[in-house]
């Protein structure tokens, strides 16, 4: 039930955007998902309202405690009824106010999006869980508030409550992980337990501080107020349910949600009901100068909610039951006066008090009906804005401080509602009468159907209805939610015992018979303050005009040419510079952990020298150097590369690896062979272009990188060695069944590893071939190498040729033998592969690639995909045998003639390896080696 | 010999860096052919240097580690695969910006 509540805005979401086309009332069916989920709602309040909390749970990650779990009791069903009542209105609203307009389906679209995140805040028992509704709220009312995307003033607008509630989010985030490692927990039910222990955690100032920001940035607190009035560029229903009945009051619900936990605390007092205070008074007092309706809202909004804020703070029960009163009365007074706003604004052209005067004379349907939450706001008798201000006072004078606080707070309150009182004046007697309109863009007002104004009676009504009988709301929904928001441990009701609920003495009232002067006072003091608005305004022209989002633009507008300035330096399309960059980094993250190793020579005992490896380690490294030292030599650079993978091969000989040995003499003589290819159509020399400082910048990056590696592999290999290879030995005969260890690793072991290389071999060798494909080298780039090359391009020497013919099938036998025994001596698939594709290769170089193609097949990518076919389906095989992917088997078969012999579909895969190296090798070589040939490059290969 | 081995990687790594810090495309090739050879050289000696020592039961008392010899085995097939590519890489840019300045620009030089 819970999850349809929440689910049953989102199951709408496409209904709106599909319905675009359809008659304007099929679009009006978006206001049926808030409609069906009040109604569900209403179903479940009495379970509620005795106390009981309604869970639902389903695990989505609990490796990270995240759960999408919910969470109904009194208060979450107080907040949920308000978003999905108010939403039922405003979509209502929303029918007239976009009537006829396309842009009506994305409202509605983002509405309904939207009223599922706030639900999601409200019926969420996970932290985690509410803090991802809580994001959600901020992005769409980002796109609401952006909803005239082609209007400036709205983009940044957007920008900045953006920047200012996503950063609040943030901080929340970071707030939320530390309640969770405190307590153990992100649910609400452990969390709310846990007050003794979040309090006394030597991290509590970090708790509160940002949990605070998070609420406060969101709920417009002062000093992140100033992100509301920018937002009132917003159409008018989104201002009217987000930024008045909604997104707002998510702060708020958050500081109630977590009250037990933080409540009591002396900060919590101070911080709370100090920033409250501010916000009421710096709300109120800016509201009377707003010349713009809905600013003039908003500030009142802020003050609100200062107020709403400041009674939090206090910390007390009843102070608690005041402010979750006077939210609902705040919600129903301030919507239909947003409504009202709209409605002017569409009738006028404008919404400029000094331009909107004497409305009456044109909609007195619309003054009647808006006189009534008008009153309420200033809070004047019988009506709810009268209750929970009178309340408020009570409220404060009954606060937990004393001293001079004690006798500030009220005054302070007094001072705030003779504020309200003001603009509450303003906005009705400026709109509503004053003289004559001013310059109105639509002269005459157009009027808007009657039906427009429906909302607004139901608001007028439960005003009225609520001054008459408060007790309606704060014996019922809101005393149970008072209960349920301050469940402290010791207070915490079983979910089945009789259901205990403190309500809220309204007699207080009759204890302090001065009140009503009390009213009387502010009502007056608001009133004078109105007469008295043209000495104020004027005093207020001479103030220097603080607009925040000209500041904030500024210091956009600094930091996005700070962060140009940045990429700019750091990317500056460069190839060199980043691999400079990435070069650096690895040394500093690698060396890093490095500087602390105190012993680099480690105990286990050194090799002796003996005089040939060490002359030829010596003559490698000698070699190693010529390369940089003379690369710009090309070919000798290239000759002195050659050289140095020979000798490797010689040092992996030397060190007791045969397969490496052979792998890396076949790969160097086809490696030089492309590189060779290639100089042909480059330049044969580089130029000497580094300067001074480049060239010794690298030669000391090269040098520390040699040193580190130098040191690092001499710290390993000095030191003993614990490998798991000790398994693949002694396994390697009995599982594998072959005696060569590093083949039975590469088919057998690692059988997956060798399946994913020889892929990447297969794709390297396709993406050369698409790259060769279209490639036409037309002219060698300059003369110079012409006369170099000239002489060689098509002159096939005679005795390479006649002894390339009989070398062909000798190195195919060749292969053929190693192949086959490469599972138990040094050989394979990989090795006889690369063996043959030397074979072959060596045919085009004696005799040219014409002379080749005509005495050869040449479906090089069918072969690399035949490859890839054998050793995957031998892998598939085994599962055929219901054993696990690529294991292999093996057995011993008698043959006449020849003995014993030894088969196993290990050799199957390696066929497999070794038709893809064939086939990739040969694809690479025949097509860089067409590019070259004297008739120009002619057909792709393979 | 240990300590040879371990300058012998110094030298390789330390030309190899040097040399994919120069501006031409075809340096740049040079240099990381020969920062995969000390790369490969690098692993292999993870396993420990070993004389008359090959992984294969029954040819010998001792084995050397098979498991880097494995590993470098592929990462030399595939080496050759990515030098053949990347030198395609520099051919088609030579082609198609006229120089073969590895930031595809050439300050100094008449275009080729």
């Amino acid at each position: 039930m819970l999850l349809l509540i929440l689910l049953l805005p989102l199951l709408f979401l496409p209904g709106p955007l599909l319905l675009r086309h359809a008659p304007r009332w099929a679009v009006g069916l978006a206001s049926l998902p808030p409609l069906i989920a009040f109604i569900l709602l209403l179903q479940l309040l009495p379970t509620v309202m005795q106390g009981q909390v309604l869970l639902y749970q389903f695990d989505w990650i609990p490796e990270l405690g995240l759960s999408v779990a919910l969470r109904l009791d009194a208060l979450s069903a107080l907040f949920a009824l308000l978003i999905t009542g108010i939403g039922v209105t405003v979509m209502y609203y929303a029918h007239h106010y976009f009537a006829g307009k396309p842009e009506a389906a994305r409202f509605y679209t983002l509405i309904l999006a939207f009223m599922a995140a706030m639900l999601g805040i409200v019926l969420a028992e996970n932290l985690i869980l509410m803090l991802i509704f809580w994001e959600l709220t901020s992005l769409i009312s980002f796109l609401l508030i952006g909803f005239y995307g082609n209007k400036q003033i709205s983009r940044r607008g957007a920008r900045l409550s953006l920047f200012i509630t996503g950063g609040g989010g943030l901080a929340l985030l970071g707030g939320i992980i530390l309640i969770g490692q405190v307590v153990g927990s992100y649910q609400l039910t452990d969390i709310l337990a846990a007050r003794e222990l979040i309090q006394n955690d030597s991290r509590f100032p970090w708790i509160l501080g940002l949990i605070l920001l998070g609420a406060f940035t969101k709920s417009a607190q002062f000093p992140f107020h100033l992100w509301l009035p920018h937002a009132m560029s917003a159409p008018t229903p989104v201002s009217a349910y987000l930024h008045s009945a909604t997104m707002v009051k998510a702060g708020i619900f958050l500081l109630i949600r977590l009250f037990p936990v933080f409540s009591g605390h002396e900060a919590w007092f101070y911080w709370v009901a100090g920033i409250g205070v501010v916000t009421l008074l710096v709300g109120s007092f800016v509201a009377i100068f707003m010349h713009d309706m809905k600013g003039l809202l908003a500030y009142s909004t802020i003050s609100h909610l200062g107020l709403i804020t400041l009674l939090i703070g206090f910390g007390t029960h009843g102070a608690l039951t005041v402010a979750l009163f006077h939210l609902v009365n705040h919600a129903l007074f301030k919507a239909p006066l947003f409504m009202m706003a709209g409605v002017v604004d569409k009738a006028a052209g404008t919404r400029d008090l000094r331009q909107v005067n004497g409305m009456a004379k044109h909609f007195p349907l619309l003054m009647i009906l808006s006189f009534i939450p008008t009153a309420a706001m200033a809070g004047l008798p019988y009506l709810n804005g009268y209750f929970s201000k009178k309340l408020f006072i009570v409220e404060s004078l009954n606060g937990p401080h004393s001293g001079m606080i004690a006798t500030l707070i009220p005054i302070l309150a007094i001072l705030g509602a003779a504020f309200s009182v003001g603009y509450a004046l303003r906005l009705f007697h400026n709109t509503f009468f004053n003289g004559k309109p001013v310059d109105l863009p639509n002269w005459p007002p157009k009027k808007p159907s009657n039906w427009t104004y429906a909302p607004l009676v139901f608001f007028a009504a439960a005003c009225v209805i609520l001054g008459l009988w408060p007790e309606l709301m704060l014996h019922g929904l809101i005393a149970a939610a008072a209960n349920a928001a301050n469940v402290s441990s010791d207070l915490l009701i079983p979910a089945t015992s009789a259901p205990h609920i403190v309500s809220y003495d309204l007699s207080v009232i009759q204890d302090h018979p001065w009140l009503s002067l009390i009213s009387a006072v502010t009502f007056l003091g608001g009133l004078a303050m109105y007469s008295a608005r043209k000495t104020l305004f004027a005093w207020h022209a001479k103030l220097p005009n603080l607009n925040a989002k000209d500041h904030f633009e500024k210091l956009m507008q600094t930091l996005i040419g700070w962060s140009q300035n940045a990429v700019h330096m750091v990317e500056n399309g460069s190839l060199q510079r980043y691999v400079l960059y990435l070069l650096v980094t690895a040394l500093v993250f690698t060396g890093w952990p490095l500087i602390g190793l105190d012993v680099w020579r480690g105990n286990r005992e050194l090799m002796p020298i003996d005089a040939m490896t060490a002359g030829g380690i010596v003559l490698l490294a000698a070699m190693a150097l010529a390369v940089s030292f003379l690369h710009h030599q090309r070919i000798t650079a290239l000759l002195f590369t050659g050289a140095t993978g020979l000798f490797i091969t010689i040092g992996f000989a030397r060190f007791s690896a045969p397969d490496l040995a052979l792998t890396q003499f076949s790969v160097e003589v086809m490696a030089i062979m492309i590189m060779m290819l290639a100089l042909s159509f480059l330049p044969q020399t580089s130029p000497h272009e580094s300067s001074r400082f480049r060239w010794s910048r690298d030669v000391i990056i090269a040098s520390i990188a040699g040193i580190g590696v130098a040191l690092l592999s001499f710290a390993v290999m000095t030191r003993p060695q614990s490998s798991i290879s000790d398994y693949f030995l002694a396994n390697s005969v009995s599982g594998g069944g072959g005696t060569n260890v590093v083949n039975v690793i590469l088919v057998d072991f690692r059988g997956f590893d060798t399946l994913g290389e020889i892929t990447v071999l297969a794709i390297a060798a396709l993406a050369v071939f698409a790259l060769t494909r279209n490639l036409r080298l037309k002219d060698r780039p300059n003369h110079q190498q012409n006369e170099y090359w000239n002489g060689f391009a098509e002159s096939h020497p005679l005795f390479l040729r006649v002894l390339a013919r009989p070398i062909l099938p000798m190195a195919l036998l060749v292969s053929a033998y190693i192949f086959l025994r490469g599972h138990n001596l040094p050989g394979g698939g990989f090795i006889a592969g690369l063996i043959t594709a030397a074979a072959l290769s060596l045919q085009y170089v004696a005799c040219g690639i014409r002379w080749a193609h005509v005495r050869m097949l040449t479906q090089f990518r069918p072969l690399v995909g035949a490859g890839l076919l054998i050793a995957g389906t031998t892998g598939v095989g085994s599962l055929v045998f219901g054993k696990p992917f690529l294991t292999s088997w093996f057995g011993h078969f008698e043959l006449p003639f020849i003995g014993e012999f030894e088969l196993a579909t290990a050799l199957l895969f390696d066929l497999g390896v070794y038709v893809t190296v064939v086939g990739a090798t040969l694809l690479i070589l025949a097509n860089m080696g067409r590019l070259m040939t004297i008739h120009g490059p002619g057909k792709e290969i393979g | 010999m240990e300590i040879l081995v371990a300058i012998l990687l110094g030298v390789l790594t330390a030309s190899g860096v040097f040399l994919i810090l120069r501006a031409r495309t075809f340096s740049v090739v040079l240099g990381l052919t020969l920062l995969s050879h000390a790369v490969n050289l690098f692993l292999f000696s993870m396993g420990r240097l070993h004389t008359n020592a090959p992984a294969v039961i029954g040819e010998a008392a001792q084995h050397a580690d098979p498991l880097p010899q494995a590993l470098v085995l592929t990462a030399i097939v595939i080496g050759f695969a990515m030098t053949a590519f990347v030198v395609v890489l520099a051919l088609r840019s030579v082609l198609e910006l006229k120089n073969d300045h590895v930031d595809g620009v050439d300050k100094n030089e008449e275009p080729i």
